[in-house]
């Protein structure tokens, strides 16, 4: 099997193009065999990407399965997997089929619908398998028109300002990078990212226009991929799309938002801006510890007020992305191995959360908190599972979520106690909102004439969230194989990073001599 | 000597003699009975002529003591220039029949701008430059007129008369001063005067005049303002036209003059370039916004559209100029293939323009909706699809140049230009019908266009059709 990854990759697609091609109708039947078609792309797509989990080697902290052809342009079609992106393969192909199977209940325009999401599952894995600077952008930029579609087409009521948003939004972030991976092309002649990975790009200071640029043009670089990974993430004070995207989307929308499409920035960081760049992101890493830091009070803050469920859990995501670039920027085994860890853990613990108020949407067709209370004596089940994720999300000790905090805080801890500080307090005040939306939402008497008929959970709902809850706590308890995973990698990277640095100093001393 | 002259010259000899063969057939055989026939004919001829121009001998030919230049640039620009005017008139027949304004005039006078076009892009000296341009001008100025009695063709063919005049006043002056100063007309001669150091301050001048006409041919801003009004009033075949091969043969031109003659002084002229390249980029993707009529839309669209292709031209070099005409090669098929989608949109057999008439049009017709979403976030440079690798060859190009500040403008302004394309996504996807939808015309020939446009935006990704190699070898000749 020498092109896993592309057949894992484009599987999807091909179901997509097969649903596109075939089917006919848009009456109950050929609702139908739209959904299990999807479900079974998406099915047989995690199914084969278990093999490249079979046969990865933690220890080779190389790329492998690795393809390459040539492309248009002096470009090159090349795609691999190491430690730090395997997992993110992973989580999309797992989370995909739950996605699908959250979206049973849709009834408009269905075929196009899972076409839309078949198509992005292609594109989201292609941005972590690709090896090219310009199939990567390719992939990451081309996500944005079925996500565009998904919102605007199957959103809520302001879903147009919604989907403007993000796409006008992610865009102009995107567009930057691609100036800077054209910098990069240029300069080092070649668009190989294993190649990019140990070309030294320029780290002189210079002044343009009479301002001193420390870092030179890898700072330079460094904005440029920062605008649009800040933009993805995403981190404060360039959020603002994520909770009117969250809220408009669909469930399923929001759940493909929130576990994977947000790791992409995280994922883009470290594979771009922290090995490319080292001295870019050694002189702007202080400046991400404290947009992380207050990213995680000030959005624990904003979501302690909504009234709208998923804005609230909008919120909470920017925070814990916050100690995701925190550990990211802190550079050191400790900080990356937490991003990762918690940016997968995320992946399970907010898309089950709004898998969660999606259950309850489609019964009221509500997210106000407010027309909820007393859930737990109707819907028992739906209680359990929904306290479990609101602790997961609140980082306790025994779920996924506590690992990740844990270790970012640990890192951060010792590079700059002050960030550790402020951002700790941030756990506090997850708490303090993730408690009191569980309390509001499910405990207490149920009063409200309109839920005395509500349902507990189906048989597939239930379905949805086996998985999600196996996964949460069996990684919390026993975090071992992920870190066990990336750790190789990770070190390699870290390693890199402080070789290179150490060079880039030497380099400017010798020049200043 | 001459026998060896005329062979260089032979495709356009040969579309001459067949318009003016059409012209007489036209005349003496009933006149309109021919037309539809006729457009058809042009249209092969047109394709033949491209092939035949593809399938010659090696380039390299020079004639008329180097005033007309036969070499692997001015076929590229010829081949796209044809197929793109053969594809506009093949969808224009129906179309202008139905409406009752297809006269026998109408193929003939496209196959004459083609011919000018041909004339333009081959051009070695600044008289043959003026000839070509004025050929295919003159022919244009009547087809934008050629709804003799709708009030707003007829402004359109006047303004556009009025201010092509003006700017072939401006292209002569300019041409007068460089002749002034350099004591010839032909490219090879001016390169000789101003390749060496800086050139003179009147040179200069002639040289500022020269780019101001012919960017006034390629709608750069601010020689821009006929753009939208000549769009609008135009019929939509006509727009169609306008938008296509004409910008590729003003651009081929521009690159040529540019490089030809005053290739010694790139930076005199880059500067200039790169001005006109951001204005345009910005006033396009600005003054869109608040278009709702979508012919006016895809003025500026092309007008920004422009300013992209201009950082090919502002780079100033080989990479630039490959840049460029890949450009131009994609820019020309996705608006063949956009404007097939206007074509189609009417309401009891009337044009429609208005953008609000798309309203849900993806529900009454997904395979055409599709087709026309890939076609806008191909033109707002999205990718997969071929539009991004347009902008990316051109930023590759301007960043190679050292025109950083440039590159990081357009990208700017192309997230501000996605805005209107997303917009008509909106319109087909997202809206709420009003019951005052647009129909739609099923011609075959047009939704063949639509889709044929539509999938090559999305499967020449994989090898772009050897396109880029071509245009490789085209910007080698030019620039050495």
């Amino acid at each position: 099997m020498d092109n896993l990854l592309s057949i894992v990759t484009f599987t999807p697609a091909l179901a997509a193009l097969i649903l596109a091609l075939f089917l006919r109708g848009d009456d109950a039947a050929a609702q139908r065999n739209a959904k299990w078609a999807a479900l079974f792309a998406t099915g047989v797509t995690f199914f084969i990407s278990l093999f490249i989990l079979a046969e990865f080697d933690p220890s080779d902290t190389g790329f492998q399965f690795v393809e390459e052809r040539d492309w248009l342009m002096g470009l090159t079609y090349k795609m691999g997997v190491d430690g730090i992106s395997v997992l993110f393969v992973m989580l999309t192909t797992f989370i995909m089929p739950l996605v699908i199977l959250a979206s049973w209940e849709v009834m408009q325009r269905v075929k196009e619908y899972m076409i839309a999401f078949l198509l992005l599952e292609t594109l989201m894995l292609g941005v972590f398998m690709a090896l090219d600077l310009v199939l990567f952008y390719l992939f990451f930029e081309a996500g944005l028109i079925p996500m565009f579609l998904i919102i605007g087409i199957w959103g809520g009521k302001e879903r147009i300002y919604a989907s403007f948003k993000f796409f006008l939004y992610t865009f102009l972030g995107s567009v930057l990078m691609l100036v800077a991976m054209v910098a990069m092309y240029v300069d080092a002649g070649t668009t190989d990212i294993e190649r990019l990975l140990v070309h030294q790009f320029g780290s002189a200071t210079f002044s343009l226009m009479g301002v001193q640029i420390v870092g030179g043009v890898q700072t330079l670089m460094w904005l440029a991929f920062f605008a649009s990974f800040a933009v993805k993430m995403p981190m404060w004070p360039v959020h603002t799309w994520l909770p009117d995207a969250h809220v408009q989307a669909p469930t399923a929308g929001s759940v493909v938002l929130a576990s994977i499409l947000l790791k992409m920035g995280g994922y883009g960081f470290l594979r771009f801006s922290l090995p490319m760049f080292p001295v870019g992101s050694e002189v702007m890493g202080p400046l991400v510890l404290w947009l992380s830091a207050i990213a995680i009070v000030y959005t624990s803050l904003v979501a302690l007020v909504q009234e709208d469920m998923k804005k609230l859990i909008a919120y909470s995501s920017v925070a814990h992305m916050g100690f995701v670039t925190m550990g990211i920027f802190v550079a050191n085994q400790q900080g990356i191995d937490g991003a990762i860890f918690q940016m997968i853990s995320h992946g399970f613990i907010s898309g089950a959360l709004f898998l969660c108020v999606g259950v309850i949407y489609d019964r009221m067709h509500t997210r106000q908190i407010d027309a909820y209370g007393g859930l737990v004596n109707r819907m028992p089940a739906y209680a359990l599972i929904f306290m479990l994720f609101t602790m997961a999300n609140v980082g306790l000790p025994g779920t996924s979520g506590f690992i990740g905090e844990f270790l970012t805080l640990m890192a951060v801890f010792q590079v700059n106690t002050w960030v550790a500080a402020v951002a700790t307090t941030g756990v506090i005040f997850s708490a303090a909102y993730a408690l009191w939306l569980y309390r509001r939402v499910v405990l207490g008497d149920l009063i409200k004439e309109s839920l005395k008929t509500i349902t507990d959970m189906s048989r597939r709902e239930r379905a949805i969230f086996a998985p999600l809850v196996v996964a949460t706590i069996f990684f919390g308890v026993y975090p071992a194989p992920i870190l066990d995973t990336i750790g190789p990698s990770v070190e390699a990277l870290v390693g890199n990073y402080e070789t290179a640095l150490a060079q880039a100093k030497a380099a400017i001393q010798l020049a200043s001599n | 000597m001459v026998a060896a002259d005329l062979s260089v010259i032979l495709p356009e000899i040969l579309l001459s003699v067949f318009a003016m063969a059409a012209l007489l057939a036209g005349v003496y055989g009933g006149k309109d009975r021919w037309a539809p026939m006729l457009v058809w004919a042009a249209s092969a001829a047109m394709l033949l002529i491209a092939a035949f121009i593809g399938l010659r001998g090696a380039p390299g030919a020079v004639a008329f003591g180097g005033m007309f230049v036969d070499d692997a640039f001015s076929r590229f620009a010829k081949i796209v220039v044809l197929v793109s005017a053969a594809a506009v008139l093949a969808m224009s027949q129906d179309y202008m029949q139905r409406r009752g304004i297809l006269r026998f005039e109408y193929p003939i006078l496209i196959v004459l701008a083609a011919v000018g076009m041909m004339m333009m892009v081959s051009a070695g000296d600044l008289m043959a430059l003026y000839m070509g341009l004025e050929l295919q001008s003159l022919a244009l100025y009547v087809v934008a007129s050629l709804r003799r009695d709708s009030a707003k063709s007829t402004e359109a063919g006047l303004k556009y008369f009025v201010l092509g005049a003006l700017s072939s006043g401006l292209l002569l002056y300019g041409a007068s001063l460089v002749y002034g100063y350099t004591g010839t007309t032909l490219f090879s001669g001016i390169v000789q005067v101003a390749g060496q150091g800086d050139i003179s301050l009147g040179l200069l001048f002639g040289l500022v005049f020269v780019i101001a006409g012919l960017a006034f041919k390629v709608s750069a801003v601010p020689f821009h303002m006929w753009t939208p009004d000549v769009y609008e009033g135009a019929p939509t075949p006509v727009t169609a036209f306008f938008a296509t091969a004409p910008k590729v043969a003003a651009m081929a031109l521009f690159a040529r003059v540019l490089h030809d003659a005053f290739g010694g002084a790139v930076r005199d002229w880059s500067q200039v370039i790169a001005l006109l390249s951001v204005l345009s980029m910005f006033l396009g993707a600005i003054a869109a916004i608040g278009q709702t009529n979508i012919k006016r839309l895809m003025a500026y669209s092309s007008i920004a559209h422009m300013g992209y292709a201009l950082i090919g031209l502002a780079a100033g070099t080989a990479l630039g100029v490959q840049a460029l005409l890949v450009y131009m090669a994609i820019y020309v098929t996705m608006n063949v293939g956009t404007f097939a989608f206007i074509l189609m949109m009417e309401r009891d057999g009337q044009p429609v323009t208005d953008i609000n008439a798309l309203r849900m049009y993806s529900r009454r017709e997904p395979a055409r909706a599709l087709a026309m979403l890939i076609l806008l976030f191909s033109l707002a440079g999205v990718p997969p699809m071929l539009g991004f690798f347009a902008k990316l060859a051109v930023w590759q190009a301007g960043l190679d140049a050292g025109l950083v500040w440039l590159v990081v403008a357009s990208a700017v302004a192309s997230a501000i230009g996605a805005f209107y394309y997303l917009r008509i996504v909106f319109y087909m996807y997202f809206g709420e019908e009003d019951g005052d939808e647009v129909e739609t015309n099923t011609s075959p020939v047009l939704y063949a266009f639509l889709m044929g446009s539509a999938a090559i935006m999305v499967l020449g990704i994989a090898n772009m059709f050897g396109v880029d190699q071509a245009a490789a070898a085209a910007a080698a000749v030019l620039v050495n």
